[in-house]
């Protein structure tokens, strides 16, 4: 218990849970690396982590590809809060609209199927995440939510 | 500090391609252009050995889609090897062990080109 104390006033500091990357694939190591740094600080076990981060990766990239269409010098801001067991990462940008109810999950016997390229980074998040959440505000930013819960 | 490179061995009509470090949406375009020049080459049989891919995401898997149909109708095919555990994981969920032959070490994936020129 004392060492779970610990890390949570480690993690604590509200200053430190917020990174703001410009949209570049270079980045990507970039935000892995934070996404890691507070996931181990929660206390999640390492695969626990790796999916965590996984996820971010994948929710950054499809930001960078669709919201920006792979333009490298627009804002992503990622920041990370905590509530009991709950670990959620926030990442906004101010990209493209879209339609969140879009993003139906996903056949994967159909992709199969097909051969498709794209898409699989949805179901990927949705697959390692406990939830994921998209909000997209007409011309304004689009948000999603990740969130992942801390085995008791 | 290079976060992804590939390198190449030829067994026979057999190519061996090792990944190494960390392969996401940045570094995809690095593994595309090393299958680009395979394709070339006329190069079709591949073995990809994954002992030191570290880390991948769908835009890496998503590289492998973009090429399997083309080995495989040329009598190739991309046959995969030696991943570890956490990077099985994630072609697993996928559903790519249907898809893809994988093989626990690099010399029986090769051999298996062998088995099927007879």
């Amino acid at each position: 218990m004392v060492e779970k104390k610990n890390r949570m006033s480690n993690f604590g500091n509200t200053n430190n849970n917020k990174l703001v990357v410009k949209s570049s694939t270079a980045n990507l190591i970039t935000i892995r690396k934070f996404i890691n740094n507070k996931a181990s600080l929660f206390g999640f076990s390492k695969d626990e982590i790796e999916d965590i981060v996984l996820s971010v990766d994948e929710a950054c990239t499809n930001i960078i590809e669709h919201s920006y269409n792979s333009k490298p010098n627009f804002d992503i801001e990622i920041s990370v809060t905590f509530s009991k067991n709950k670990f959620i990462v926030k990442i906004v940008d101010y990209g493209e609209s879209f339609e969140p109810n879009s993003l139906k999950d996903m056949d994967i016997e159909l992709y199969r199927k097909q051969r498709r390229v794209g898409g699989l980074g949805v179901y990927l998040m949705k697959t390692l995440m406990d939830d994921v959440k998209y909000t997209s505000v007409k011309n304004k930013y689009n948000q999603v939510l990740l969130t992942k819960k801390l085995a008791q | 500090m290079t976060e992804f490179n590939t390198s190449i061995k030829n067994i026979g009509d057999v190519t061996v391609v090792y990944l190494n470090g960390f392969l996401d949406a940045h570094t995809a375009p690095v593994l595309e252009n090393t299958f680009s020049d395979l394709v070339e080459q006329n190069k079709f049989k591949l073995v990809v050995n994954l002992k030191d891919l570290i880390y991948i995401s769908s835009a890496g898997l998503g590289v492998f889609m973009a090429f399997i149909e083309k080995m495989r109708e040329n009598k190739g095919d991309i046959k995969l090897t030696s991943m570890n555990e956490k990077v099985f994981n994630i072609f697993d969920l996928l559903g790519f062990p249907l898809l893809y032959e994988i093989f626990d070490n690099e010399e029986d994936a090769v051999k298996k080109y062998g088995g099927e020129k007879k």
